[in-house]
């Protein structure tokens, strides 16, 4: 089950013609699949687009009405493999992942695909992962479509242009043979907007259709002749096709063409805040009439040379708002404009940055720059955005104190209360201690997070489920030091079966794996996997990593099935590190998610006790006058729940270590205080609701001798203290 | 000519996890339904586990989208400068809005709580290493327009809800929005979720930013926060200053006379210490031990009288650093301080216990052989360190921690057993090591006090360098004895405190010991 659950949303794809969708940006591209009349639909999560994938398993049982199939692939690879069922039979089939890491997975059978082409109409929907809140490598899908010659979408970041990009996508990709891609970024996939619903359409020709009377053909299999006749084919046939859709379909779009003799070329993504930016500096209003022509290429790859001639013709300049590396549009309008021999000049990203994000700031200083150059009349000097105008005429040295900064702290995701990830690396800063440091090498998930402090461990991540790899080099006789890898059930998974342990045992490796098992894929979002602990009526789960792993070849496997219980991690680990036994060693160390877990049983325990069932809750707490403010604790932690408060001590002057309210009682302060032998002052406390009857006499009758005792503390103290 | 229209700007600077995007979507939602287009959008991602985040809304009148005939272009993220209300869900984070600029004196409603999240650097700091709040408050009130501050964390919790409500209620009293206070809590309605909890929090965070706020001493303040910020005096709220929540010392009878000891011969400057202290001690061991403190400041008063530039801060720190030094955490004390009724009540209280539920306590204590052999007799606790046999005795026994129910008699009992040994505690090893320790150090601060007052000033700090029980401690011992050990080679320097005070805080900067190795070369 997924963190967040889209069961009220998922009624939304049942609206019908005319009815107003209110919702986000990836919901309403799900919408517009079931509307363009998909066939199947596959991916593997990774914001952004996880929640589409959640949303379609919230809608199976529309999908089902529909006769759609849907399926949470093993990998990108595998994701885009499944559009082979387009290949032969007119099917619609869309697929879903983050780019570009998932891109880079998927690649080799998008490469395929892009070959043989394609006969029903192949989306690729990808979640472009860049720049603010991206978690990845930052670089751009685009030359993925370049590379294999796909056609590449990045529609205007409104409801009604995704949603319609969703449709002339499929159509294009039909036109033109074509797998078509269609590039969303973070913001636009979590939009919330609005746009006039359709019915959704029921296949005509359905999978069981293809099944029943299937087809083949040779010409589209890459395999030398048929190979050489594709690439032909891409130049010949389906590139001018494409062209031709695009230009009679009128994807790209031009506004206030003819007001001026310069313009503004943008990918339609970068299209909102360039209004925006053109509206603050008084070239545009808030419903995006401009006073400058703009070129939008809601297609951005290809271009349309006759629509660039067309738009340039003319113009004494155009500025290319390009977001990324390297300026594939940029250069290529070069290209366009120098063989047709149009004079225009071209800026982009001389005035814009070549590399990051285009954020408004940056965007509305870009543009400015270039109309300030081509049209200095144009802007109202004594009406800029505070951002452009100029800086105010340096204070005299008598005037008062500049306005005061503060210091702020860069703060990064980290692992939540109560993760059952943190003790792992609670337990490695422990072996650390007494063995030294060892080479790590990480993988992609929340475990990621070691490398941050507190813990500061690990040196290299190569990428999904490759953890393991990341340590194949460091394979030699001529040391006994060996290498940790993490990696996570996700990793595990998706290639890390083979790329990482079957890899290990193969070559002979003596090293350490430990695969973080925490039944979801826990960092997309709490996708269910085949390890999974919970029964998932329209998925296979509950089955184990350790017996994965000794399928393989692994002879030394450990499964911690607490992972909370720092000493028993610690020992498991300074075995697996120290042990005379040769070869690959893995250890499975397993606690469910904590933030699935409570949205799991917080509602469940809520109920019991409201029912009158005996229901427990722990927390910890720090006895702030034992407590000596030294911090070791969180050295050792970096719970978010375990933090820092005032020393009510009127003696001392170091914060003491306290615990708040949130703290789910996951019992890692208590191991850590014990395992480290860190100090006395920690405890838990347990809340019993409804307790039984024998329970409450008897907690009563201890009180009571307790209290005895103490009101004789409490008399020596009242003569000192008062 | 009227101005064109324009979108209201909203960014939410929050941490994930904290429930902003509630807050955007209760606006939103409000929005849509009282005449205006609403967009909102966020990057949650890995921001969410606990990350800072930010998520931003735009409204539109429909009105002008439907005089014009057409939809308005809004945008996905907040242009710096352009942005009327900042709601942060957390003091650091305002200043994070402040520092991105998107707090601008022409324009921006700051909403802010004042409450601290504190960051991992802050909180992994081996000493205090805290931003001072008073700067984050300053930069707020310097860019808003309108600045309200309020600890809303605690309104949140003061209502059983979370912090999104009160600050939608902050948000509703500004009067920033063109929407009612029945039309925000329509939305809360709306949303049906935890509906009634969510309706008192709003409450509560509309109340809450309404009364002008208090200051740290309870005195009404005559300039509320919530204002136009031209003027504003930025003097934290309540419960923002360092050391808010310290009681003054309480003096009981049988202390009396030490305290009276302390007001007649003691400078004014050193009563809050010592008056703090004098109980202190005499509850750690007795009257007696009490008095010893006061004998040996006797002579650290007269070297400061002499030496000193007549605040005592040499006294004072001396003072302060020896009353904890006295007062080691040792097993007896230990169990001494969680017995105690008071401390029962304050887990009471932390957990919300009512009562019909039972509460239970659990103590986590991993007694070693080294704390076992420091509340032995000198000579006992010497043969335990010394022998083989008996140190691996000990140490089977204690390899592993213990957990202790403090609320069961028979935890109760083996804690109540350990404290009375209290008296037992001056024949102990651990006493004889640590007094002999602590004389040393005073007779060092004297020594010092004639020639190099500042140096002798930061000495008297430096057992801030021993903390922490176990390894830990052990490490700060060797700390503060690389650090002491320095001293005849600082003493030829001219500017010895102060490098002395930067080898105390290399000690302080990480468990390694690298950075005090580096300073020490």
């Amino acid at each position: 089950m997924a963190e967040r659950t889209f069961t009220t949303e998922v009624q939304k794809l049942r609206l019908g013609d005319g009815a107003v969708f209110h919702g986000e940006g990836i919901l309403a591209v799900t919408k517009a699949l079931l509307q363009a009349g998909v066939s199947y639909v596959a991916g593997y999560q990774g914001a952004p687009i996880s929640h589409l994938m959640d949303v379609l398993t919230d809608a199976n049982d529309i999908l089902e009405d529909l006769g759609v199939h849907f399926e949470h692939s093993a990998s990108e690879a595998t994701a885009a493999a499944t559009l082979a069922a387009s290949v032969n039979y007119p099917l619609r089939g869309a697929v879903t992942f983050k780019s570009t890491v998932g891109t880079n997975v998927a690649s080799d059978a998008l490469a395929n695909l892009a070959s043989g082409g394609v006969e029903g109409g192949a989306l690729i929907i990808v979640g472009e992962d860049y720049g603010d809140g991206s978690s990845i490598m930052q670089e751009r899908s685009h030359a993925f479509a370049m590379k294999s010659q796909m056609w590449l979408l990045d529609p205007r970041p409104n409801l009604p242009s995704i949603v319609r990009a969703v449709e002339q996508g499929f159509a294009l990709s039909e036109a033109s043979h074509t797998p078509v891609m269609l590039e969303l970024r973070i913001r636009a996939c979590h939009v919330h907007g609005r746009f006039i619903a359709k019915d959704n359409v029921r296949p005509t020709f359905t999978l069981k259709n293809a099944m029943e009377a299937p087809r083949r053909d040779t010409s589209r299999i890459v395999l030398p002749p048929s190979s050489f006749l594709h690439e032909q084919e891409k130049i010949h046939q389906r590139w001018p096709a494409a062209q031709r859709f695009i230009q009679q379909h009128g994807l790209n779009e031009l506004f206030a063409e003819g007001t001026r003799d310069v313009g503004i070329v943008m990918q339609g993504g970068m299209y909102n805040t360039a209004i925006r930016s053109l509206e603050l500096l008084g070239l545009a209003d808030a419903f995006g009439d401009a006073a400058i022509p703009l070129y939008v290429l809601n297609v951005t790859y290809p271009l349309i040379d006759s629509e660039v001639e067309r738009f340039c013709a003319g113009k004494r300049a155009i500025l290319v708002i390009e977001e990324g590396q390297p300026d594939f549009i940029e250069q290529n309008l070069h290209a366009i404009l120098r063989k047709a021999d149009i004079p225009t000049k071209i800026h982009g990203k001389d005035v814009l940055p070549m590399a990051g994000e285009y954020t408004a700031a940056t965007m509305i200083t870009g543009i400015h720059r270039f109309v300030d150059r081509y049209l200095p009349d144009a802007i109202d000097q004594s009406r800029l955005p505070s951002l452009r105008r100029p800086a105010a005429v340096p204070a005299p040295p008598s005037d008062p104190t500049p306005a005061p900064t503060a210091e702020i702290h860069p703060r990064p995701p980290s692992f939540c209360t109560g993760c059952p990830e943190r003790p792992i690396f609670t337990a490695m800063k422990l072996v650390e201690r007494e063995l030294g440091q060892h080479h790590m090498s990480c993988d992609i998930g929340c475990h990621l997070f070691s490398i941050l402090p507190p813990f500061n461990l690990g040196a290299t991540t190569m990428g999904y489920g490759l953890g393991w790899a990341g340590a194949a080099a460091f394979n030699t006789r001529e040391t006994n030091a060996r290498t940790i890898s993490i990696m996570g059930d996700g990793g595990f998974w998706h290639n890390g079966l083979t790329s990482g342990v079957g890899n290990a045992v193969f070559n002979q490796s003596d090293s350490v794996l430990v695969v973080v098992d925490n039944s979801y894929t826990a960092a997309t979002g709490g996708q269910d996997i085949l390890s999974s602990a919970a029964s998932n009526p329209i998925r296979t789960t509950k089955l184990s990593i350790a017996d994965a792993v000794r399928g393989v070849g692994v002879k030394w496997v450990r499964t911690v099935t607490r992972t909370y219980d720092v000493a028993g991690m610690r020992d498991v680990l300074r075995e697996a590190l120290t042990t005379p036994i040769r070869g690959p060693k893995v250890i499975v160390a397993q606690s469910e998610c904590e933030l699935n877990k409570q949205r799991r049983i917080k509602p469940q325990l809520a109920q019991l006790a409201k029912s009158g069932g005996r229901v427990v809750r722990e927390r910890f707490g720090v006895d702030a006058d034992a407590c000596t403010g030294d911090h070791s604790c969180i050295r050792l932690s970096g719970c978010p729940s375990l933090t820092i408060k005032d020393n009510p001590d009127p003696l001392r002057t170091d914060p003491v270590a306290t615990v708040i309210d949130s703290c789910v009682g996951c019992g890692l302060c208590g191991e850590v205080a014990h395992a480290a032998v860190l100090c006395p002052s920690f405890y838990r406390s347990a809340l019993v609701t409804n307790p039984s009857v024998a329970e409450r006499w008897s907690a009563r009758f201890q009180r009571a001798v307790i209290g005895f005792l103490q009101r004789g503390i409490d008399r020596r103290l009242a003569a000192i203290l008062g | 000519m009227s101005r064109p229209p324009r979108a209201i700007t909203i960014a939410i600077l929050a941490m994930g996890g904290e429930g902003g995007g509630v807050l955007a979507d209760w606006i939103v939602d409000m929005a849509e339904h009282n005449g205006y287009l609403a967009q909102t959008t966020s990057v949650p991602g890995v921001a969410q586990r606990t990350g800072a985040t930010i998520y931003y809304v735009e409204l539109f009148p429909e009105a002008a989208a439907v005089a014009a005939g057409k939809d308005p272009v809004l945008a996905l993220m907040p242009v710096p400068g352009e942005v009327d209300i900042v709601i942060a869900s957390e003091l650091m984070e305002a200043g994070r809005a402040v520092q991105r600029g998107l707090v601008t004196p022409d324009r921006t409603t700051l909403i802010a709580s004042t409450h601290r999240v504190y960051s991992m650097i802050e909180k992994t700091h081996a000493g205090d290493g805290r931003i001072d709040n008073a700067g984050l408050l300053a930069s707020g009130a310097a860019a808003a327009r309108v600045f309200v501050a309020r600890d809303f964390a605690r309104v949140a919790a003061d209502t059983g809800s979370v912090i999104s409500a009160p600050l939608l209620g902050a948000l509703a009293t500004s009067g920033a929005l063109p929407f009612g206070r029945a039309q925000f809590e329509e939305a809360i309605r709306r949303a049906g979720v935890g509906v009634t909890a969510s309706l008192a929090a709003f409450a509560a965070g509309v109340a809450a930013s309404s009364a002008p706020a208090t200051s740290t001493n309870g005195k009404r303040r005559p300039l509320p926060i919530m204002t136009d910020t031209a003027g504003l005096d930025v003097a934290p709220p309540a419960g923002a200053a360092i050391g808010a929540e310290r009681a003054a010392p309480s003096i009981g009878p049988r202390v009396r006379h030490l305290a009276d000891r302390v007001e007649r011969t003691f400078p004014d400057a050193s009563h809050a210490v010592l008056l703090a202290a004098v109980p202190r001690l005499a509850d750690y061991q007795d009257m007696r031990y009490a008095g010893e403190y006061l004998d040996r400041l006797d002579v650290v008063r007269d070297v400061d009288a002499r030496y000193g530039a007549g605040d005592y801060a040499l006294l004072t720190e001396t003072a302060r650093q020896l009353a904890l030094w006295m007062s080691y955490e040792d097993a007896i004390r230990v169990a001494d301080l969680k017995i105690r009724r008071p401390r029962f009540d304050r887990v009471q209280a932390e957990s919300h216990a009512t009562d019909n539920q039972v509460l239970h306590i659990d103590e986590f204590l991993h007694p070693q052989v080294d704390q076992v052999a420091e509340i032995l007799p000198v000579r006992a606790g010497r043969w335990l360190l010394g022998s083989r046999w008996a140190r691996a005795v000990v140490g089977r026994l204690t390899r592993k921690g213990k957990v202790l129910r403090t609320t069961s008699l028979f935890g109760f009992l083996q804690l109540y057993v350990m404290a009375a040994l209290r008296p037992a505690r001056r024949r102990a090893l651990r006493f004889q090591q640590e007094h002999a320790r602590i004389r040393e150090w005073l007779d060092h601060v004297a020594a010092l006090a004639r020639d190099d007052y500042p140096l002798a000033l930061s000495v008297a700090a430096a057992p801030r360098l021993v903390k922490g029980y176990g390894d830990t401690r052990e490490r700060g011992n060797r700390n503060y004895d690389l650090v002491m050990a320095a001293i005849p080679s600082l003493r030829q320097a001219p500017d010895a405190a102060a490098r002395f005070r930067g080898l105390c805080q290399a000690a302080l900067a990480d468990d390694s010991g690298e950075k005090l190795a580096a300073a020490l070369r």
